[in-house]
């Protein structure tokens, strides 16, 4: 007997809406190799992908730095708007009032959201405006190469010696006081926490604001209570010439709910993660500030969905404008009938 | 100081009791902010108006809510002359901190009717006194004491109305219509003017020249202040979304806005809005919106003043670069916040012209009057999209804040022009699109909106460096071809930014150049320099900017050019200096207005007749 094994071509994969995972990609990025912003790119894409989320419904937006240019590297068929450092909430809003069909992922950094952004991060959260802000947070400005910023850590010290003296702003915190309706914080590496935050998140209708911690591989260089040398001794030469930039394997993890995990970047500091209970209720505000607060003692980086509030209404619904978006209405619409001003100019007599 | 600058005395005794004045006069009233002389002064002013006579008034006030001293002066002219005129001849003096400099600073044979506490007539001698016991009179007509200070007002309005000869059916009109929602205002404030008139009925024998009689020029004529008018400018040119933060002079065109869209702009079928209004946390985060906006295909404005603009500057520079539509309604006032914030100027011109980093320069409409606030409100959404650039009106606190006799406005003629957007069906039938290519030749690209159902719609938006196709370039040739066609970009809108309004008198062999509300002063002063100099003079008013090319001409045909502005730096002279052929710089002049009140007639006739040497 002789069969010629034809082996079946592999099924086509695809989403719900017919597209292949390659319909979510976007540019090559040109971020450093093992940057921790290159993994979370790679999680917005899967939770697209297995969302079915048209990429045409999609606006991406950003503001400056490192995390501004990710937007390019990810749903290269959604429009895309890198803006202004620390703008990129006043983008968000006002694209979201000329179009609430829109899907917004705005995605910033800590220098883009606790410095030159905080004002208008703490309004976004305040008006809980539908979209998914997330910042890829470094705890370092790496464009400008390597200043502190509002994230880093007491005693994270600089290449030139100088030591970070003030405490970081709990971006967590900070938007579950201001109103945001769901807030969590995860670890760049941890795939299956960070890929289920951001599906819960592009369903959520709301603020959704999520704090994901991204090793900087080049300028990350910080020494602080969580962090240690060992890395650093070895690999000093090539972190004080910034033109060079050393290939890093990603980071990865994956632990289990309650549980806490180590993990060394690449420079050899350490961050000690801390998963929520599975029991943990995340409808309770109060609890959320307070498991924040705890993990700040214990010199813990809490991960996981803080807070999840379904029914405060949005911003759109506050305006309670039309369902269409404005940017569409017709001249009919938007153009009052030459009696109105008639009728106005009467008043003015 | 006081009001020194505002009734600079000319002192010419001999016209003390000279013949009768009918219909040509100024009134000022100095009181004290916050004491209700609003509602009097609108009264005053609209009573004057409803006599068909020709008339304007403007508010001098602080930046205080109460206790400082604030003036108000009505112009009646039966010429329609409706700039400020430095002269008073009829001071209403409420104010004691002030009365007495107010009073010195009057020409001879002016009037004052002043609170006889005050004991002003033995001030001067060449003047006419007219003292009203005012708390004496209010309080039989207002027993609630609390209202006392509020109707007291009222009382001068009764005085003036008899002193000059206004009808007080006239004054019960303009009451009606001021206090139309509150109709026990009305009987109340009307038994003020009442016992205001009959006291000087009986007590103050009229003296001195001035007097008003009914004419027949206000007919069908409207009164708005210029930020109503850009707000419904505005509401009829198809806004959508507006935000914004609040800065003297411009609150009030946002506000404005607001209380129009909510009536006129809601959807008849679900009762929703065709809107979104937005008080924004501050300026940045007000563009910021706009832009989003305006990105994502919305009709976006936002109105502010001066320090506003200066927070503006970065998001304007990002909207020229990634060539995204937005209205901008400046309303300049003198600078600082701590300054001069409630008083007029011309003071952004130049910063407006090329606001933000690297090469930038924008599209100017230029408004004079409310008409205009209206017209080019309703223009510069279109010429926005069409441009698909920032878009600024230059109003000033003088236009916006102060209320003008206009003619009602017309209904705009053109429909809406949305510009040169793609939509999925037209991206089917082209394949594609680049966002940055010059397919027309006016250097302005195609683009698509967020939310377009094509694969082929996207593109990412950012600032200089990109490529035709919106991809992300540092390559030389790239940047200079994008920074090329920007500039034919802003070439083309030479033609389509309100065209100057010129005006060859003839024999003249100089012109003046002004913009803005400079020109109602021009208006005049052209008229005092063809009659009391014989001197015949064209004048240019300029618009828009970029400079259309009859600008240019118009220098080119005249000896000496004035360009004459409410600023201390001759902004406009500057800026025409940049774009003027070089042969040609010479012909120009600068006079320049910045006392932080509106510039009058007399001052710029004084200035050019010197400099021509007539006088």
């Amino acid at each position: 007997m002789s069969t010629t094994a034809v082996p079946p071509s592999p099924p086509r994969k695809v989403n719900r809406i017919g597209l292949e995972p390659s319909d979510y990609k976007g540019k090559k990025s040109t971020l450093c190799a093992g940057c921790g912003h290159n993994a979370i790119s790679e999680r917005i894409i899967e939770a697209c992908y297995t969302l079915g989320i048209e990429p045409y419904r999609v606006a991406k937006l950003s503001g400056i730095g490192c995390s501004a240019k990710s937007p390019a590297y990810f749903l290269g068929s959604s429009h895309g708007f890198n803006a202004v450092h620390g703008r990129m909430p006043s983008i968000a809003t006002g694209t979201m009032l000329a179009n609430r069909n829109l899907v917004s992922i705005g995605v910033s950094g800590d220098g883009d959201t606790a410095s030159i952004g905080v004002g208008q991060f703490v309004h976004l959260m305040r008006r809980n405006l539908p979209m998914v802000y997330i910042i890829e947070d470094n705890r370092v400005y790496g464009l400008t190469k390597g200043q502190f910023s509002a994230t880093a850590d007491v005693g994270s010290k600089l290449k030139n010696g100088v030591i970070n003296d003030l405490p970081p702003i709990d971006t967590c915190a900070l938007a579950i006081m201001l109103g945001a309706t769901y807030v969590g914080r995860s670890f760049s590496g941890d795939k299956k926490q960070l890929l289920a935050l951001l599906e819960g998140a592009l369903g959520h209708n709301g603020t959704v604001m999520l704090d994901v911690i991204s090793p900087c591989v080049t300028f990350n260089d910080h020494t602080g209570s969580t962090k240690s040398y060992s890395y650093v001794r070895d690999h000093d030469a090539p972190l004080e010439e910034v033109s060079f930039v050393p290939f890093f394997e990603d980071i990865t993890v994956d632990y289990d709910p309650g549980t806490t995990t180590e993990i060394t970047l690449h420079d050899g500091s350490r961050l000690l993660l801390k998963k929520l209970n599975s029991d943990y209720d995340p409808t309770n505000k109060t609890e959320a500030l307070r498991a924040l607060t705890e993990a700040h003692d214990k010199g813990e980086i809490v991960t996981g969905l803080f807070y999840v509030d379904t029914k405060k209404p949005n911003f759109m619904e506050m305006l309670n404008f039309v369902d269409a978006p404005l940017a569409g209405l017709p001249e009919s619409s938007v153009r009052p009938p030459k009696k109105v001003l008639d009728e106005v100019m009467d008043g003015l007599k | 100081m006081g009001t020194a600058d505002l009734a600079v005395k000319e002192a010419d005794s001999s016209s003390f009791w000279q013949e009768k004045v009918v219909n040509d006069l100024s009134i000022q009233v100095a009181t004290v902010n916050g004491s209700g002389s609003q509602s009097a002064n609108t009264v005053l002013l609209r009573s004057i108006f409803r006599m068909g006579i020709p008339v304007s008034g403007k508010n001098l006030f602080p930046s205080n809510i109460a206790g400082l001293p604030t003036w108000y002066t009505i112009r009646a002219s039966k010429h329609g002359y409706i700039a400020r005129r430095k002269e008073i001849d009829f001071l209403v003096a409420m104010n004691p901190e002030t009365a007495q400099e107010d009073v010195m600073s009057l020409g001879a044979g002016a009037s004052v009717v002043f609170d006889d506490k005050l004991n002003l007539q033995q001030l001067r001698d060449d003047l006419i006194f007219y003292p009203v016991p005012f708390d004496k009179l209010v309080a039989p007509v207002c027993p609630n004491a609390k209202l006392r200070k509020l109707v007291r007002n009222m009382i001068y309005d009764g005085v003036l109305a008899k002193l000059l000869g206004i009808p007080m059916e006239e004054v019960h009109e303009a009451l009606k219509k001021q206090f139309r929602k509150k109709p026990n205002a009305v009987d109340l404030n009307l038994a003020a003017v009442q016992v205001g008139y009959e006291y000087t009925e009986k007590n103050l024998p009229k003296r001195g020249r001035f007097f008003l009689e009914r004419m027949d020029a206000t007919r069908g004529k409207i009164i708005i202040d210029g930020n109503s008018a850009a707000a419904l400018g505005a509401m009829f040119g198809g806004v959508t979304v507006c935000t914004w933060y609040p800065i003297t002079p411009s609150s009030s065109l946002a506000e404005t806005l607001s209380n129009y869209m909510r009536r006129y702009r809601m959807d008849p079928e679900s009762g929703k809005a065709t809107f979104a209004i937005v008080q924004a946390e501050d300026e940045l985060a007000a563009i910021g919106m706009v832009m989003g906006a305006g990105w994502a295909g919305a009709r976006a404005m936002t109105a502010t003043s001066g320090p506003g603009i200066s927070l503006m500057s970065e998001f304007v520079g990002l909207g020229y670069y990634a060539e995204i539509p937005a209205v901008i309604f400046d309303v300049q006032r003198t600078g600082p916040s701590t300054g001069l914030p409630t008083r007029t100027q011309q003071g952004d011109i130049l910063k407006n012209a090329f606001l933000s980093h690297g090469d930038t320069k924008h599209p100017l409409l230029i408004p004079s009057s409310v008409e205009e606030c209206f017209t080019m409100a309703v223009e510069a959404f279109d010429l926005a999209e069409e441009l698909q650039t920032p878009v600024f009106v230059m109003s000033d606190l003088d236009l916006g804040m102060n209320n003008w006799m206009s003619d009602p406005f017309p209904y705009p003629s053109k429909p809406i022009n949305r510009g040169k957007v793609l939509s999925a069906e037209d991206l089917a039938r082209l394949g594609g699109f680049e966002r940055y290519r010059d397919v027309d030749g006016d250097g302005v690209g195609y683009r698509t909106l967020p939310g377009t159902n094509h694969p082929k719609a996207a593109y990412f938006t950012r600032g200089s460096g990109h490529n035709e196709q919106a991809v992300y370039s540092e390559r030389p040739e790239d940047y200079v071809n994008n920074m090329d066609r920007l500039n034919r970009k802003f070439n083309a809108a030479r033609d389509r930014v309100p065209a100057p309004v010129v005006q060859d008198n003839e024999g003249a062999e100089i012109g003046v150049i002004a913009y803005g509300t400079t020109h109602w002063a021009i208006v005049e002063a052209l008229d005092q320099m063809k009659q009391e100099y014989e001197l015949p003079v064209s004048y240019c008013r300029v618009r828009g900017f970029p400079f259309a090319g009859q600008v240019f001409d118009f220098i080119r045909r005249h000896r000496r050019i004035y360009v004459v502005e409410q600023n201390r730096d001759g902004q406009m002279f500057e800026l025409l200096r940049m774009e003027t052929d070089a042969e040609d710089i010479p012909r120009l002049r600068s006079i320049r207005h910045y006392a932080g009140v509106p510039i009058d007639a007399r001052s710029v006739t004084d200035e050019i007749v010197s400099q021509e040497g007539k006088k």
